[in-house]
């Protein structure tokens, strides 16, 4: 059993602050020979600021970290490297114009007697170190020629020809599809076997539950525990992870979210069938009436935000059809989307939102602008007054219309956002973590909106990973799990099923279809 | 945290115009002619038309205006375009051959030239925005090929408009007055307001900042990316059409291998100094055609010192340099550092001392 072994790496009392976060406080961590530990948590937990510790990308603040006894302190991956500690990251970190062999023995190749590389044992080591993954492939080959399921064994294969005796793997099955996934499952078994230890970062839960011997949780920055597999309900390490207990009592509610009537008779906004998209989130069937409020609930890279992107068209599909006020759509795009009606603040609102560098007057005008023709430009007092009025009626927190947006806090700038949305007049808006990093006031505000909104008939869906808030503002909330839609809570239609509330969600971000 | 980055203010809390800095090289430059060549303000009256260095400056600088105009665009979407200076080239070309070689007259001839610049803004367009080569690729392309081009059309020499040809139309548009001021100017100023019309009035300023400043966010928007870079790329093909028929028309010769040679990069030049990022976004029209006339002021005052042309291009070098040391922000808050430092460290011996 690895609990009963000696730890090989043994973290005590770790801290970490960065400007204005706390990114790790006071955690403590043990890892054995031969386990795969799964190391879990929501964003800003602390899981990449522990790896990067640990691997000497970032300083310790205090603390320790024992590799064998030994305490270390790298200061840099190569220096990691060196002591025994290999990453494998999320964006593979490997050279596409290289040979596999040269990936796997860069900055070590070796040398014969003129000091020039000796190509044929160069090659000769990288086809062992594969051997032992149980990979087989032309090493010669460039990179670029195999898929990214290759690269990561390329990039494992690297880690371990250093005699690695820590391997850290972080989220590597997030773009692998299910086969690749076993195929990488299959690896890790064999290096667990040979005695490896091996962090297994990712938020797929069925993954962990598969693969791992112990879950660490870690939450805002704190360890939360650290447990057999065996021996955590997946109930209880989505409740960890989440920070909260599935609560008695459901919330109040906001507003009259039900929709029961209008359903009935209208048509959908939008209805989705089989629509899905390779990688990103599998096929999913999704209605959505007019005046409803949606949830998507899951757990981060559930697939969530890819279901808002197909909708809005940012994604394209590359199965199935979507229907908008009953019309087939062909060619999917942002620009038809919006004619439709339909808006998006999506996640990142600092990437694919806001633009930064313009004013909040303009970047409230965009969409609307944009939609007109550049010839009947909205003339600038008409501008200033659709400005001036979401600027009021979502209490936007500007010195002028004419500041720069990337002057204004994460709230005012998700207000500006909405604002160019609203002044749409959508059919359908599509938030995408309204609230998240917003303040409290600012966040209520929001939940307000949505509200408003639902009872002027438009048709909001709400993709959040606050349960809560979904619980409070949803009339039927959709759950996603890893890239699947895999229920759905419509209290409307199912009259035994019991209400809408946080603990029905966890229950069934948590649990396969039981 | 990076949502800081942009937070990130003047420490006087004023924040210079995008000219600014062009204006103050400018004024400098005018200051030190001021004291050095007294003549160079001098404008005098002949036949009712103004003439001297100061009109020289505005006249000869009409082509990089022109240049610089349809330049700041392309900037402006993150993008640039090498190619102008061959277009020049091939423009001129092309009037020039129409003129001596067919019957159409001048009217077509023009027409033609300024449909072959389109044309090669277009293909400029295409390449970047249908094909996704990079814009300094696609349009370094031209720029090389576009000589050859120039030069094939020419008939590999350069070509020679004889006088009854050129007069009474052609040669009006190089030298001509209009309002007492040679008449390139006339042209520059005119597109230089109908594009800050159009850009200002019109929705095209908005699109075009947006695509450059955060083209995901702009597609989320709506924005359809590809017609507005289609767009300015055509747009500097047609200022750049414009400069080349003001260039032919100045000299009365098409020189496929001269005419319009590195303008581009001085193009470039004004569009930077003028206050326009390279890397996209806000841009500033009126900041391009102040930062051309600096350049063509530079040029002149250097030929009344009578810097000989071939070595001129080292002064000018160092001016361009020093107008960008001025805009960078690390050596403003270098200098800043700087010199407070030393004020505090004067400060502390002062206690020191006492």
């Amino acid at each position: 059993m690895p609990t009963l072994t000696k730890p090989i790496l043994k973290i005590h009392n770790l801290r970490k602050q960065f400007p204005g976060v706390l990114a790790l406080d006071g955690v403590d961590f043990e890892l054995t020979a031969g386990e795969v530990h799964a190391l879990m948590g929501e964003n800003g937990a602390g899981k990449s600021t522990l790896i990067k510790v640990l691997t000497g990308v970032h300083p310790r603040d205090s603390g320790r970290v024992e590799l064998d006894g030994q305490t270390i302190a790298p200061t840099s991956p190569s220096a990691a490297e060196g002591l025994g500690i290999s990453t494998v990251f999320q964006e593979v970190n490997l050279i596409p114009r290289l040979s596999v062999a040269e990936n796997i023995l860069l900055g070590r190749q070796p040398k014969n007697a003129i000091g020039a590389i000796d190509w044929k044992t160069l090659y000769q080591m990288a086809t062992q170190t594969l051997t032992r993954l149980g990979v087989e492939l032309d090493v010669r080959k460039q990179l670029a020629e195999y898929s990214i399921a290759i690269a990561q064994m390329v990039a494992i294969a690297r880690g371990i020809a250093l005699d690695a005796k820590v391997l850290i793997l972080d989220e590597p099955t997030s773009s692998l599809d299910e086969k690749e996934v076993t195929h990488l499952f299959t690896v890790m078994e064999r290096l667990r076997n040979e005695g490896m230890a091996i962090v297994f970062v990712t938020h797929f839960l069925d993954q962990v539950y598969r693969i791992s011997d112990r879950i660490t949780v870690l939450r805002n920055g704190r360890l939360v525990g650290t447990w057999p597999t065996g021996e955590l309900e997946r109930l209880d390490l989505v409740e960890h992870m989440l920070g909260r207990k599935v609560p008695q009592l459901s919330a109040q509610r906001v507003g009259s979210a039900a929709v029961p009537s209008s359903k009935i008779s209208a048509k959908p906004v939008v209805k989705a069938q089989g629509l899905g998209r390779r990688g990103s989130v599998h096929p999913f069937d999704l209605e959505i009436f007019p005046g409803e409020v949606v949830g998507l609930a899951g757990l981060l890279g559930s697939g969530r935000s890819e279901v808002g992107r197909l909708i809005f068209g940012f994604d394209s599909a590359t199965t199935g059809t979507l229907e908008v006020g009953g019309n087939q759509v062909v060619n999917w795009s942002p620009r038809k989307a919006i004619d439709a009606g339909i808006a998006w603040c999506p996640e990142d609102r600092k990437l694919d939102g806001v633009i930064p560098q313009l004013s909040v007057r303009e970047n409230i005008v965009l969409a609307l602008q944009s939609a007109r023709s550049i010839f009947h430009p909205l003339s600038r007092a008409k501008q200033n007054e659709i400005a001036q009025r979401y600027v009021a009626q979502l209490g936007i927190k500007t010195t002028s219309l004419e500041t720069t947006v990337g002057t204004l806090s994460g709230g005012n700038q998700q207000k500006v956002l909405l604002a160019r949305w609203l002044a749409m007049e959508p059919k359908l808006i599509i938030l995408d973590e309204p609230t998240r990093g917003i303040d409290v006031g600012a966040k209520a505000e929001i939940e307000n909106l949505v509200a408003e909104l639902s009872a002027a008939g438009v048709a909001v869906l709400l993709i959040s990973s606050e349960l809560e808030d979904l619980a409070r503002c949803c009339s039927r909330v959709v759950v996603l799990r890893d890239r699947r839609i895999v229920a759905a809570l419509d209290p409307s239609s199912d009259l035994e099923q019991n209400a809408l509330d946080e603990s029905a969600i966890m229950k069934l971000i948590a649990h396969h279809n039981d | 945290m990076t949502q800081d980055v942009n937070l990130k203010k003047n420490r006087l809390g004023w924040q210079p115009p995008p000219a600014f800095y062009a204006l103050l090289g400018l004024a400098a430059l005018l200051l030190v002619n001021w004291f050095c060549i007294p003549s160079f303000f001098e404008i005098q009256v002949r036949d009712g038309n103004f003439y001297g260095s100061l009109i020289d400056v505005f006249n000869r600088g009409a082509i990089g205006v022109l240049l610089a105009i349809g330049m700041t665009l392309v900037v402006a979407t993150g993008g640039v375009d090498l190619s102008v200076g061959s277009v020049v080239a091939i423009c001129g070309a092309v009037v020039a051959i129409v003129l001596t070689t067919t019957q159409f007259g001048i009217v077509v001839a023009i027409a033609a030239g300024l449909l072959a610049a389109v044309g090669a803004g277009a293909v400029n367009g295409i390449l970047i925005t249908w094909l996704r080569i990079e814009p300094i690729i696609a349009t370094l392309v031209l720029m090389v090929s576009g000589r050859g081009i120039a030069k094939y059309i020419a008939g590999e020499q350069t070509v020679a408009v004889p006088p009854e040809l050129a007069s009474p139309t052609l040669d009006f548009l190089g030298n001509g007055h209009f309002l007492g001021l040679p008449f390139p100017i006339t042209i520059a100023a005119v597109l230089f307001v109908v594009t800050l019309l159009v850009v200002r009035r019109t929705s095209v300023g908005l699109l075009v900042e947006s695509v450059g400043a955060n083209p995901s966010a702009s597609r989320a928007c709506g924005i359809n990316d590809t017609v507005v870079k289609l767009t300015v790329y055509v747009f500097a093909g047609f200022c750049a059409g414009l400069a080349g028929i003001i260039d032919l028309a100045n000299i009365g010769i098409a020189d496929p291998t001269n005419a319009g040679a590195l303008s581009e990069l001085d193009a470039i030049f004004a569009v930077l100094v003028g206050g326009t990022a390279l890397t996209g976004g806000r841009f500033s029209l009126t900041g391009a055609v102040i930062g051309a006339l600096l350049l063509q002021t530079l040029m002149t005052t250097l030929y009344t010192w009578g810097v000989p042309s071939d070595v001129a291009p080292v002064p000018k070098a160092i001016v361009i340099l020093l107008v960008c040391l001025l805009q960078s922000p690390t050596l403003r808050s270098w200098l800043e550092r700087t010199l407070r430092g030393n004020r505090k460290m004067g400060s502390r011996q002062v206690e020191a001392s006492s």
